[in-house]
């Protein structure tokens, strides 16, 4: 049972790990162990017709690598992760923009620590469009712009029409300085610079796996640590994404709310537990007692309506004849017979001709008192009141004194709890496991059953 | 005691013992204080008592929660997998895609059933709430709302309104009309009012009675036909993301999760937390009760999902692998308590066995995050909603 801290708890007692933040180190914890010299993959350069294709891996390397080294069933399973772990960014193929796993021969590359995605990189379209720029002025055909990426750069050049003379200098400047670069070391950062911006700006169509749940994005931890920048650019307008409200410091308790923890942890110790072995007989036996209303478990009768097309099992359902197995789960205790709108009527109907049945409806009555809105309760306390446990009332219900005394106070001032105490003397829930019925006629054919669910209704 | 010399620019009754004498100009969070020099010696030193009592009473909290601990882990004398091992295996499960529902143009962020078993409720982050039924694919109702992100939508028990709320900070009911032509959203009702986004709705056993969790930390009980605030439950110390009400004709308890890595058990009469577990290491993003309502089971951003039990007051099991690494979005038991669906934001559904603590089957087909997995009323059917704007129907 983990009682540990959750790793990167800072000085002030707050979480320096987001939610994604969780992932992207264990995404790079793998990484790691991919990248070992002795038992990652092994990295090569391949000679193809004039060029060498350096620092590569093959798809296929991956998926047996994971199979191997990971909690991993089949290939499926391998492909599923390799392909989310290629979609952040921490490997890429190295001829397409989109970034799946492939189990075969396909080129891979690991991309280098400074794009992690962990970076918290949230870069700017002056960047986009200094890189796209920058593509243009290289006269390699592998460097040709795709369709989508034409498309963004003349939007980009529409939408930044006053400042495009900048952005074309810093892509000039930055073409200028990739030149310089040997040519091995160029295939390999273009390859990475234009991975990230797959990440980043991936191909339509494709996952933009950068998207963060809003629920948790407003508690960024550290706006600070958020890149903007890839080349250098300062934006004329700080632009802050409206989910980057910097997560209020975490408040010292006060001594009253530690009065109140203490008082909670001191009732929590005087709790009666149960033992672990009781509850593990106690889940197995529910489990057990309900496998054949499970339709995931066994097969429903005369089949399911989302795999045959044939809704006869609701229809079924829906009529006034419930079938045996339906009757036979209101044996299972007085809860099942409740939670049927069909076993409460048939239930009501056999009290009402066997004996008294006003337990019953008193119960039933304050049930439905709970579900009304709140400008009905005054009325119907007391007609609840008049009809079962005022002095003379015609379904007199047996009460002890305590209860009694408390009601009559309670309906002075009538909120929708009234008769709680009232109630629990009639029914107190329990969850002792019923006989089943062998035969699952209803009530009428089955007096020592409907005896003892009714036994259970009126003591406690 | 020897008394400091210091130059006194005032001389007067002090505030606080009143007697004239030389006054220290002193500033305390910019408000002048004056006392003099006894007055402030005194107020040092109360303040001094003060920090050493908030320490004290710390460590008295701090001690009571590892004896909780302890008392807790007194009675597991098996753990659930070891009891469950003279059960059989699961046969293989054969679960498939059986539906594909495709209308929103955004990510889904949560659904409902009706009661009806067919009928569902959806919400996407482009604003719009649709009914559907599920099993022709037919759209019923559609309803544009304001605000984008609309994160808990909930059928109500009669199947004649459903409630959905999100970043507007409120959850509204919407009666449903058979009349096609009707525009629902002019019948939207604002029922909750919160401080923060509404993460979560459910209706309790009715429907004039409405359930709503909050990013403001609390959840609340409100009256569907004044918007009374009726039961208001604080507790969490962070964002609470989501709820689920016990499952009994008697019960009057609701769990929660939240960001604060905490599940709670509430009484709805009192407003009392009743019971809490902490084991999770990150945030909790679904809690769901089993279907005896004696135990829940919860999702989290660290990767697993575990199961509580009330009775035995403790974590009875977790169900994790070192393959999954991304955060559990969602879960929701099958009609025995055997099986536990649980969506992850890897896109995919783990199919675990909640008694041997091993995964039964995983469900590949989403092509994003699972937000939201439920079994239908019936048990014949799970739904799965996702951040690939489609919902999905396996049986």
């Amino acid at each position: 049972m983990a009682q540990t801290n959750s790793g990167g708890q800072g000085t002030n007692g707050v979480a320096d790990e987001s939610p994604n933040m969780i992932v992207y180190r264990k995404m790079e914890e793998v990484i790691a162990r991919m990248q070992e010299e002795k038992n990652g993959i092994p990295i090569r350069t391949v000679k193809s017709f004039l060029t060498k294709i350096p620092s590569v891996f093959s798809g296929s390397d991956i998926v047996q690598w994971m199979i191997k080294n990971l909690d991993i069933e089949d290939q499926v399973e391998a492909l599923h992760l390799g392909t989310l772990m290629a979609a952040h960014g921490y490997f890429f193929p190295i001829s397409d923009h989109v970034l799946t796993l492939k189990d075969d021969g396909t080129f891979y590359r690991f991309q280098t620590p400074y794009f992690w995605p962990s970076n918290c990189w949230e870069p700017e379209n002056t960047d986009y469009a200094v890189y796209l720029c920058k593509r243009t002025m290289q006269n390699k055909a592998r460097l040709e712009l795709a369709d989508y990426e034409a498309e963004s750069l003349a939007r980009l050049q529409r939408a930044f029409a006053r400042k495009w003379e900048f952005i074309f200098m810093q892509a000039e400047a930055q073409a200028k300085v990739d030149k310089k670069r040997d040519k091995i070391e160029r295939k390999i950062l273009d390859s990475q610079e234009r991975a990230f911006w797959d990440v980043h700006r991936p191909v339509p169509g494709c996952v933009n796996t950068t998207e963060v749940d809003i629920k948790k994005s407003s508690r960024m931890k550290n706006p600070h640590k958020t890149r903007k920048s890839v080349y250098g650019l300062q934006n004329d307008i700080r632009t802050h994404s409206p989910t980057h409200t910097p997560a209020p410091e975490a408040k010292q308790p006060t001594e009253e709310e530690l009065q109140e923890q203490i008082t909670f942890w001191q009732l929590q110790l005087d709790r009666h537990r149960l033992k672990m072995s009781k509850v593990a007989e106690s889940l197995l036996g529910y489990t057990e007692q309900y496998v054949e209303y499970d339709p995931f478990l066994t097969p429903p009768d005369p089949s399911n309506p989302w795999i045959s097309d044939d809704t006869t099992l609701w229809e079924l359902e829906a009529s006034k004849e419930p079938g045996q197995q339906r009757v036979k789960r209101w044996a299972f205790g007085i809860d099942e017979v409740l939670k049927d709108p069909v076993g409460r009527e048939q239930f009501l109907k056999f009290l009402e001709s066997e004996f008294s049945s006003e337990n019953l409806r008193f119960w039933l009555a304050v049930q439905e008192l709970k579900k009304r809105p709140i400008r009905e309760v005054p009325a119907r306390v007391q007609e609840i009141w008049q009809e079962f446990l005022a002095p003379g009332a015609p379904s007199a219900i047996n009460v002890d004194s305590k209860s009694y005394a408390k009601t009559t106070q309670n309906v002075k001032d009538p909120g929708r709890y009234a008769f709680e105490d009232a109630q629990e003397h009639i029914y107190k829930p329990r969850r002792r496991r019923v006989r089943t019925c062998s035969e699952g006629s209803c009530f009428q054919g089955k007096p020592l059953a409907s005896k003892r669910l009714t036994s259970r209704l009126s003591s406690c | 005691m020897c008394d400091q010399t210091f130059v006194a620019i005032t001389f007067g009754p002090c505030d606080s013992c009143g007697n004239p004498s030389p006054l220290m100009n002193i500033y305390i969070k910019s408000e002048a204080i004056n006392y003099c020099s006894f007055c402030v010696e005194m107020m040092a030193c109360r303040g001094l008592q003060k920090g050493e009592s908030l320490a004290t009473l710390k460590t008295e909290s701090d001690t009571l929660k590892k004896k909780l601990e302890e008392e807790r882990g007194k009675l597991n004398d098996v753990e659930l997998h070891q009891v469950a091992e003279k059960i059989e295996v699961l046969n293989p499960l054969s679960v498939k895609t059986r539906r594909v529902m495709k209308g929103h143009t955004n990510k889904v962020l949560c659904m409902d059933w009706c009661s009806d078993k067919r009928r569902l409720v959806s919400s996407s982050q482009d604003g719009k709430v649709i009914v559907w039924d599920a099993f022709t694919l037919n759209k019923e109702h559609g309803l544009a709302l304001p605000c984008t992100w609309v994160m808990a939508c909930a059928y109500a028990p009669s199947g004649c309104a459903v409630a959905c709320g999100g970043l507007d900070n409120k959850c509204s009911v919407i009666p449903l009309s058979l009349d096609k032509n009707e525009n629902l959203a002019a019948k939207k009702k604002s029922v909750a009012m919160h401080t923060n986004y509404v993460s979560g709705c459910t209706f309790t056993n009715s429907d004039m009675q409405m359930l709503t969790s909050s990013g403001d930390g609390t959840c609340a009980l409100w009256d569907v036909e004044s918007g009374q605030l009726l039961q208001s439950f604080h507790g969490h110390t962070a964002d609470v993301l989501s709820l689920d009400f016990a499952p009994s004709e008697t019960g009057n308890t609701f769990v929660s999760g939240g960001c604060d890595k905490k599940a709670n058990v509430w009484d709805m009469r009192s407003g009392q937390n009743i019971q809490s577990f902490e084991s999770h290491e990150s945030d909790i993003n679904c809690v769901k009760y089993y279907p005896s309502g004696d135990a829940f089971a919860s999702a989290s951003d660290d990767a697993t999902c575990r199961f509580y039990d009330l009775r035995a007051d403790r974590e009875v099991s977790v169900y994790k692998k070192d393959s999954l690494i991304f955060g559990a979005s969602s879960v929701d038991f099958s009609m025995s308590g055997r099986l536990l669906f649980a969506g992850y934001n890897d896109y995919t559904i783990n199919v675990w066995d909640v008694l041997k603590g091993t995964r039964a089957s995983i469900l590949f087909g989403h092509e994003n995050r699972v937000s939201k997995v439920r079994v239908s009323p019936d048990g014949t059917a799970l739904c799965s909603a996702s951040w690939d704007n489609t919902l999905r129907i396996w049986a």
